[in-house]
């Protein structure tokens, strides 16, 4: 085989392997959103965080602006400090509020903003304080026993079973 | 009587588990030694091109092929499935994830293994049976840094690039079949699929992957090569070795990669 | 005369068994030496042990000055660039042309432009005769041509020492005769000193300045081919005229026939 062929077929699979690195990159990756790569991080916490995890998106009215960045337990407040990376050219009021939220019946979770009405936005380092935790299936059932229970002022034993939300 | 059947057993267990320790020993001995003699093929950069056309490009066929037909089982099973919970626009997200993550690169690296690791010790062990690397050795010509390292990284160049290839002729595939075919929103496919793959902990680790595959592959192929027994049953057997030993290799290299990545290593 | 070629007191043996016993052996500078015997009775790894492939057991053995046995890798390799060695089936590498193959060392181990290169090459293929099959692939060449390219090759950097692995088998008459023809006259031309492993007598004794004879690993008879033809040693006396029985017996050791076939006697 002459080198000059050879040379050319090699080039041929070098750009080859370029442009689907590129089409995995841009086309199915996600390089293009918050692929700016600057985010500033936001902390809240949770009472209960269901199945989140690190890495879970992070949506707004559904649009994805940010990812979860870490999921600790709160020594102090015993409850789940979450970090959220949210893309730079997002900007939301100090007084938005975050819940954790599923996406269909088997989907996976992740946290939903709502923006406030504030002047102020939110910096990096700053705590969101509104939040509202995972509905827990259990404890919907169990709420809904003792809504039922109440209704039908029958027993009162096994009340107190239900949590409470 | 049992209780000797039973020793001599479990002898054998442990004669094996000492040879194939010994032979991962050789075999990374021997990439040591192949990383030292390393610098004739960057120097002569043209040697490692000339493998990357042999282990690279003559794969191309075989790799676009079997990417775009599993990229298309892949679409019709996802789509089959995901129906019965109403989400059949995730297919793309199925799809996607399956290829870049572990089908992508552990099936063109499995390929590799087949089309190209056996070749390379097919060659490398009959230039060692026709006496081409004792020749070598008589002209002061190292056949480590002459002949093994630049087929050593003509393979490791060319499995990144035939995996990110594999992924991408996959997910057309996919998209063909269930865009085009069955007629998945061409929007929410690609959408969806963008908001589920992660640049750097999916395409990113998936190319890390390709990329240890392609160093153990291209080790083990010419390692078996160059310890080949100089007869045409050595040659034969050494090339047999080469792709069940790189098979299970990528597959237990997989699983710890994918432990690890998973465990959020990276 | 200096002796380019010192072996003494040689002992070499694979694992238990003995190959080589107390061989003492001078190869004088400028001569053609033949090592002859039996195949088998260890006269390739002689010259391997020339070459420095193999290392002895006991005794040693000098090259150029340079003993073999502590000989470090660096200064074997530089040693090695003196010699030239030609291969039982001529060892060309199979993937380099036939010009490349002669080539080969003067790139490896020279800066030369590439048209002295070019130069020198062609020189060296038109003393074998082979100018004009310079673009062919060794596979497309006969035995006899790719004995020649080889020793095209073998002598590219003019070495001091030439060491001749079976130069003759396998190669028809008239090949035969050219291959014999060349190996003098290379030796003189080049005023180089050569080392001939060979089981072909009638051939080599037309052309060799003197003769040792090995069998079972120790030299049995040695002198200039006319003390060999003329030698009534019972064992060089059969090796040269070719008797079917004699010193060596014709029936490998083995049971009296008649219990072999469960004949009795009577």
């Amino acid at each position: 085989m002459e080198r000059s062929t050879l040379n050319l077929w090699v080039g041929i699979f070098v750009l080859l392997g370029f442009f689907s690195f590129l089409m995995l990159a841009f086309k199915v990756g996600n390089l293009t959103a918050g692929g700016s790569g600057t985010t500033y991080s936001v902390v809240a916490h949770f009472d209960n965080i269901g199945q989140l995890k690190e890495r879970a998106p992070v949506r707004s009215a559904g649009v994805l602006v940010g990812r979860v960045r870490s999921v600790l337990f709160d020594p102090v407040h015993y409850n789940a400090e979450v970090t959220l990376a949210i893309d730079s050219q997002y900007q939301f009021p100090k007084d938005t509020s975050a819940s954790v939220l599923t996406s269909g019946i088997l989907g996976e979770q992740y946290i939903g903003l709502d923006a406030g009405g504030d002047d102020k936005m939110l910096k990096n380092g700053d705590e969101i304080k509104l939040t509202q935790g995972a509905m827990v299936l259990e404890r919907l059932i169990g709420q809904f026993l003792f809504s039922k229970a109440q209704e039908g002022g029958t027993s009162k034993d096994g009340a107190d079973k239900g949590g409470k939300k | 009587m049992p209780l000797d059947a039973t020793l001599r057993g479990i002898r054998q267990v442990g004669d094996r588990t000492l040879r194939i320790v010994e032979r991962v020993g050789a075999t990374v001995a021997f990439l040591g030694l192949t990383l030292a003699q390393s610098a004739t093929s960057f120097r002569r950069f043209g040697l490692v091109i000339r493998e990357i056309f042999y282990a690279g490009v003559q794969s191309l066929i075989i790799i676009l092929v079997s990417g775009l037909f599993v990229g298309m089982v892949l679409g019709l099973q996802g789509h089959e499935t995901l129906q019965n919970y109403g989400s059949e626009q995730s297919v793309g997200v199925l799809v996607a994830l399956s290829l870049v993550r572990e089908l992508g690169p552990v099936v063109s690296a499995l390929l590799f293994a087949s089309r190209a690791g056996s070749a390379i010790t097919a060659e490398i062990g009959l230039m060692k049976a026709t006496e081409q690397l004792s020749a070598m050795e008589m002209m002061a010509v190292s056949p480590i840094s002459r002949v093994v390292a630049p087929r050593f990284w003509g393979g490791v160049f060319s499995m990144p690039v035939l995996a990110m290839l594999f992924s991408a002729m996959g997910i057309v595939g996919g998209f063909l079949v269930a865009v085009v075919v069955i007629g998945v929103d061409d929007g929410a496919f690609w959408s969806q699929m963008q908001a589920a793959v992660d640049f750097r902990h999916d395409i990113v680790n998936g190319i890390i992957k390709s990329v240890v595959f392609g160093i153990a592959v291209s080790a083990i192929a010419t390692f078996e090569g160059y310890e080949a027994p100089p007869t045409a049953e050595g040659v034969s057997g050494a090339t047999t070795r080469t792709v069940v030993s790189s098979s299970l290799a990528i597959l237990a290299l997989d699983l710890v990669m994918t432990a690890f990545m998973l465990k959020g290593w990276n | 005369m200096t002796n380019l070629v010192e072996i003494s007191d040689l002992n070499f043996g694979y694992n238990d068994r003995l190959v080589l016993k107390g061989i003492n052996l001078t190869v004088p500078k400028g001569s053609l030496v033949a090592i002859m015997g039996l195949s088998g009775c260890g006269k390739t790894t002689l010259l391997r042990l020339i070459g420095g492939q193999l290392r002895a057991r006991e005794g040693s053995v000098r090259v150029a000055g340079q003993e073999l046995n502590h000989i470090s890798q660096r200064d074997l390799y530089a040693l090695r660039r003196r010699l030239g060695m030609l291969f039982q089936f001529g060892a060309l590498f199979t993937d380099l042309s036939v010009y490349d193959n002669v080539a080969f060392q003067m790139r490896e181990h020279t800066t030369l432009p590439e048209s002295v290169i070019r130069d020198l090459t062609l020189m060296k293929l038109n003393a074998v005769g082979l100018r004009g099959v310079q673009s062919l692939m060794p596979s497309e060449l006969s035995g006899g041509m790719a004995r020649r390219v080889a020793l095209a090759r073998a002598t590219a950097l003019d070495p001091e020492l030439i060491l001749y692995d079976e130069p003759f088998a396998g190669l028809d008459p008239i090949s035969l005769g050219v291959i014999g023809q060349l190996i003098r006259r290379l030796n003189d031309v080049l005023g180089a000193t050569s080392v001939l492993v060979t089981h072909d007598v009638q051939e080599s004794l037309k052309i060799v300045d003197y003769v040792y004879f090995v069998s079972e690993g120790v030299i049995v008879a040695q002198g200039t081919p006319d003390e060999i033809r003329a030698s009534t040693l019972p064992f060089v006396h059969q090796f040269v005229w070719g008797e079917v029985d004699g010193p060596l017996p014709f029936h490998y050791p083995a049971q009296a026939i008649q219990n072999d076939l469960g004949l009795r006697e009577g």
